[in-house]
């Protein structure tokens, strides 16, 4: 596990900060609060070209997850985590503990979850009906994938928070590296937000969940290397327990409704370590703790274990001094085991103890705010030697296929594109009454929850595109918030926030840092440009095994807010014309169609100009906004001809369309799955087309209209070529049904 | 009767730790114009109610089976003895499971054939006249969503003649045409059952959630008949009832 201790400078640091050599626990706090999950120490100096403050916000610095305003008093607070090691190691217990993370993230604030999304990666995973054993990598890619979406189910399922959407790629980049992030997003009423905040010296400080165990010790330093040998981590893998969250969940509202709840904090990576020391560092105070009251699992735990276990379903409380007794009685109630640890003090230290002997004794600020942070020249960063020669692509020598419809209809089965019905319908999406648009609703573009009591609806979205990113990081990493935008543009929601979850290799590697700087910067100029603050995030180095890393996968989150029903996907009914929104332009690197059909993932990235991006984002939304709209749904992987044959898939009564349309000199085969940026298909009665007309001239907006509803076939024909695209609506619904079940 | 119809009716839902859909059916319940209390499971007595619901849920986890340590919960003598006197209960999901753990419904839920949860809506048919089917067209199929991992019915032959002879098959998995086919029977249940009642018709137990299907923004509301049906039969009519 290299990487996983101090360095030899660091332990220098060390030994000054604290004016001597620490001891062996001491040792340990360092080693887990300096590590690259907690300190971000590669990454501070990106993350802070992220605009962290929009219109919607409210200020939580430092919290453990981002806060926006949803109006009527209320709240919206929301945050995507990584679970990639341990997901690799232990893939249901990874993903499960990833699951229960977010959560307590959010409410540990004292939001009530209300939608899960998840957004994954693995290897190719085969086709469900070749003879698989003769791939042993895809026959293990998919046992991952269904251990993970197991995992996510048995945890999200149980503890009664629906998943209402996600995310899925295979690429070979993932076999030995697979992806889980997990997005959770809660609500409060906006003056019960709690923060992870000690203050009050005397006031006590106490423990309430599951008892400490030795699962998940040096959690955090694990997932801050490499993996090795898998069998030497996996004890590092915690286990979780969804019925003690679910209890969890339940006394943290009731704990909030006392009013006597000074702050909170769920003990996550760093377990005990990371809870106390932060609380302790964002309230500017101290804090002493007795280790021999903390509930354990099991005789003879050390200190260094007690501090840097990460056992799941734990939290750390302050609370106002005399009031225990209240907290105690919820704890009672809920069968939670709990215990008055210590208490806040005014020395700005952490102090712990082992009964009447103490044991540590280190500066808060040692911990926090003065962890080592590296800068460029520490991480020095240059683009990989292949990088221009992966932009290359000889078109020349691309050949068109025989067929377009082929050539859709194997997209459609694509592992990339196929039904997801496999893995949601394992996911509980409809409790809590709350999901207006979710996975087994009509086809749409983002999930929608209602929040109750309020006029208000939520839209959803998680995306990220590792080629784009792979090809050119900035570029890819804007098209993520692009695209994102865009989705929920197509609902009809307008975006107030989002989180990003930054996945990428060895940071020790200059071309990872390269990548990981240009991808941030390129995301740091889109939430610029479309005004949406990154109110939360999260990074994950390290997605390198055996020196071969994952393509630079950055995963955007983003929450939209909508006050009228969303607009979905489908063609709705016959007669309606069909209009493309946005200009084509021969660009096929990168996209999912060069990959499928030809077997290459190489060439530019599309173009994304942001200005067409707005204007089209904003003539969409007000286009819905204002009843014009029968369907949106934007172009995206697969380009238009997937977007179309989406349409019809998704349409209630299997509607074909009948379409026209002039390619202006490019390629057939470009033209129909290229996946230029800023490009919406929307369906709408002939009577709105002159209002819709007003809005595109106005926003300057260039749109074709290529036809009209009806009929049982997909027909595209290509003027200014030759060709066409003529297939049986039911012809795309037996590709498209193939799935991804065994 | 006039002076009940104001109130809507009573209704509890009680909560095991564990229990997910408790708020959804209150939420329900208070749409219907009904007073909804909570009871927690540590309870020992009822308050009056006319309704009854034991909800969806993970009660104690599922840990050893669905439903088989919240059956000792200390609420559940109470609830016998209000079954016993005639009063309604309503078992969705989670509640079903616990019903047939504590006896109050004969049988056995086993996990689903596919050894999956599964969630998404599929079409039941209600089959027998109940105070909790009388807004319902009997034989009409009705979307309805399922979310379980344990909700294959299973019962002894002796037992399913006596069910069928005493018409206690309430809701049976259909096709959207309502056709019993073997495609339209999601988990394996005997004899395509998704819901039973006990012989004296006041006890119903169900795998499908009519509390989800209760309102037309969430994609249905033919769910809502069933709780407005045993209202109404209990001398409370809901102001979204009608029949």
């Amino acid at each position: 596990m290299a990487g996983a201790k101090l360095t030899p400078s660091e332990c220098q640091q060390v030994a000054s900060l604290l004016g001597r050599e620490p001891n062996a626990l001491e040792f340990e706090l360092f080693v887990a609060m300096w590590s690259e999950h907690c300190s971000y120490k590669s990454s501070k100096v990106y993350l802070k070209q992220l605009p962290h403050e929009g219109q919607w916000t409210v200020p939580s610095k430092g919290e453990n997850a981002g806060v926006v305003d949803i109006g009527d008093g209320w709240v919206a607070v929301f945050k995507m985590e990584s679970h990639n090691h341990p997901s690799f190691i232990e893939p249901y217990q990874g993903a499960a503990t990833g699951v229960g993370g977010i959560l307590r993230d959010i409410f540990t604030m004292g939001a009530q979850p209300i939608a899960l999304l998840n957004s994954l990666r693995f290897g190719p995973i085969g086709d469900s009906d070749s003879k698989r054993a003769a791939y042993p990598l895809e026959t293990r890619n998919r046992y991952l994938m269904e251990r993970v979406v197991a995992g996510i189910a048995g945890y999200g399922n149980c503890v009664g928070v629906p998943t209402v959407g996600g995310d899925i790629a295979f690429d070979d980049c993932y076999t030995r590296n697979p992806l889980v992030n997990v997005f959770c997003i809660g609500i409060a009423r906006a003056n019960q937000i709690v923060t992870g905040k000690a203050s009050g010296v005397g006031n006590p400080v106490i423990y309430v969940g599951s008892k400490t165990g030795r699962d998940g010790v040096g959690g955090a330093s694990m997932a801050s290397a490499e993996l090795g040998q898998k069998d030497k981590d996996r004890h590092t893998v915690q286990v979780g327990d969804p019925f003690t969250e679910k209890r969890l969940i339940e006394a943290c509202m009731e704990f909030v409704s006392t009013g006597c709840l000074v702050g909170m904090q769920d003990m996550g990576a760093a377990g005990l370590t990371s809870a106390s020391s932060e609380m302790a560092a964002r309230g500017g105070v101290g804090i002493t703790l007795d280790l021999s009251r903390v509930p354990v699992r099991e005789e003879g735990m050390t200190p260094i274990e007690k501090m840097i276990s990460e056992s799941q379903e734990r939290m750390l409380l302050v609370v106002d001094k005399g009031s225990e007794s209240l907290f105690s009685n919820i704890c009672e109630k809920w069968d939670l085991p709990m215990a008055i640890i210590g208490e806040v003090t005014d020395d700005l230290m952490l102090s712990l103890w082992d009964n009447r002997q103490k044991i540590a004794a280190v500066p808060i600020a040692a911990l926090t705010s003065e962890a080592p942070v590296y800068d460029t020249t520490q991480r020095p960063a240059a683009p990989p030697r292949y990088q221009d020669h992966l932009q290359i692509l000889h078109t020349d020598a691309i050949v068109e296929p025989k067929s377009y419809g082929d050539a859709l209809l194997t997209l459609l089965a694509s592992n990339d594109l196929t039904c997801r019905q496999w893995i949601y319908e394992q996911y509980d999406w409809m409790v809590g009454t709350n999901t207006v648009l979710g996975p087994g609703h009509a086809t749409a573009d983002a999930a929608v929850v209602r929040v109750k009591d309020t006029d208000v609806f939520l839209a959803v979205t998680v995306d990220g595109n590792g080629r784009y990113c792979l090809l050119n990081p900035y570029q890819g990493g804007s098209i993520a918030v692009a695209e994102a935008a865009r989705n929920l543009a197509c609902v009809g929601a307008t975006p107030i926030g989002l989180t990003d979850c930054l996945n990428f290799g060895n940071p020790e590697h200059k071309e990872t840092m390269w990548q990981f700087s240009a991808c941030v910067s390129g995301i740091a100029e889109a939430c610029r440009q479309f005004d949406i603050p990154a109110v939360s995030g999260n990074v994950s180095f390290y997605n390198e095994t055996h020196g071969l890393g994952i393509y630079p996968t950055p995963m955007i989150g983003m929450v939209g807010i909508l006050k009228t029903p969303p607009i979905t996907a489908g063609f709705k009914t016959p007669g309606d014309l069909v209009i493309l929104i946005g200009e084509t332009y021969d660009e096929i690197g990168g996209s999912i169609y060069l990959k499928m059909i030809h077997h290459q993932e190489r060439g530019e990235a599309p173009n994304l100009n942001f200005k067409w991006e707005v204007a089209l984002q904003k003539a969409v939304r007000t286009a819905g906004a204002q009843g014009l709209l029968q369907s949106a749904h934007d172009c995206s992987e697969g380009g238009l001809a997937v977007t179309l044959a989406e349409c019809c898939l998704s349409s209630n009564a299997s509607l074909g369309a009948d379409l026209t349309v002039d390619t202006k000199g490019i390629r057939g085969d470009f033209f129909l799955f290229g996946e230029s940026q800023s490009r919406v298909i929307v369906t709408l009665n002939t009577y709105h087309l002159p209002a819709l007309q007003r809005l595109m001239e106005a926003e300057g907006l260039s749109y074709r209209i290529l036809g009209t509803v009806g009929g049982d076939h997909l027909t595209l024909q290509l003027t200014g070529g030759d060709g066409a695209l003529r297939l049986p609506v039911s012809a795309l619904r037996t590709a498209y049904k193939k799935g991804l079940g065994p | 009767m006039e002076s009940k119809v104001s109130t809507g009716g009573r209704v509890g839902v009680v909560v095991f730790p564990g229990s997910n859909c408790d708020k959804d059916c209150v939420y329900v319940g208070q749409r219907l114009g009904a007073s909804v209390s909570l009871i927690w499971h540590k309870e020992t007595t009822l308050p009056d109610l006319d309704l009854l619901i034991l909800p969806g849920g993970f009660s104690y986890g599922d840990f050893l089976r669905a439903g088989a340590i919240a059956r000792f919960s200390p609420i559940m003598q109470a609830i016998v003895r209000f079954a016993a006197s005639g009063g309604y209960v309503l078992g969705i999901c989670n509640g079903f499971q616990i019903l047939v753990e504590v006896g109050l419904l004969p049988g056995a839920l086993m996990p689903n054939t596919s050894l999956q949860f599964i969630c998404k809506t599929l079409f039941i048919r209600a089959e027998a006249q109940t105070p909790f089917t009388s807004h319902f067209n009997l034989g009409t199929p009705i979307p309805m969503p399922i979310a379980h991992a344990q909700g294959n019915y299973y019962t002894d032959d002796a037992t399913l003649s006596r069910l069928r002879k005493n018409r206690q098959i309430v809701f049976r998995y259909c096709t959207k045409e309502g056709a019993l086919e073997s495609s339209a029977n999601p988990n394996g249940s005997t004899d395509f059952i998704a819901g039973i009642c006990n012989k004296d018709r006041n006890v119903l137990g169900m795998m499908p959630h009519p509390e989800r299907v209760s309102e037309a923004l969430l994609g249905g509301e033919e769910g809502i008949k069933l709780f407005s049906s045993v209202l109404s039969h209990t001398g409370h009519v809901g102001t979204h009832g009608g029949r």
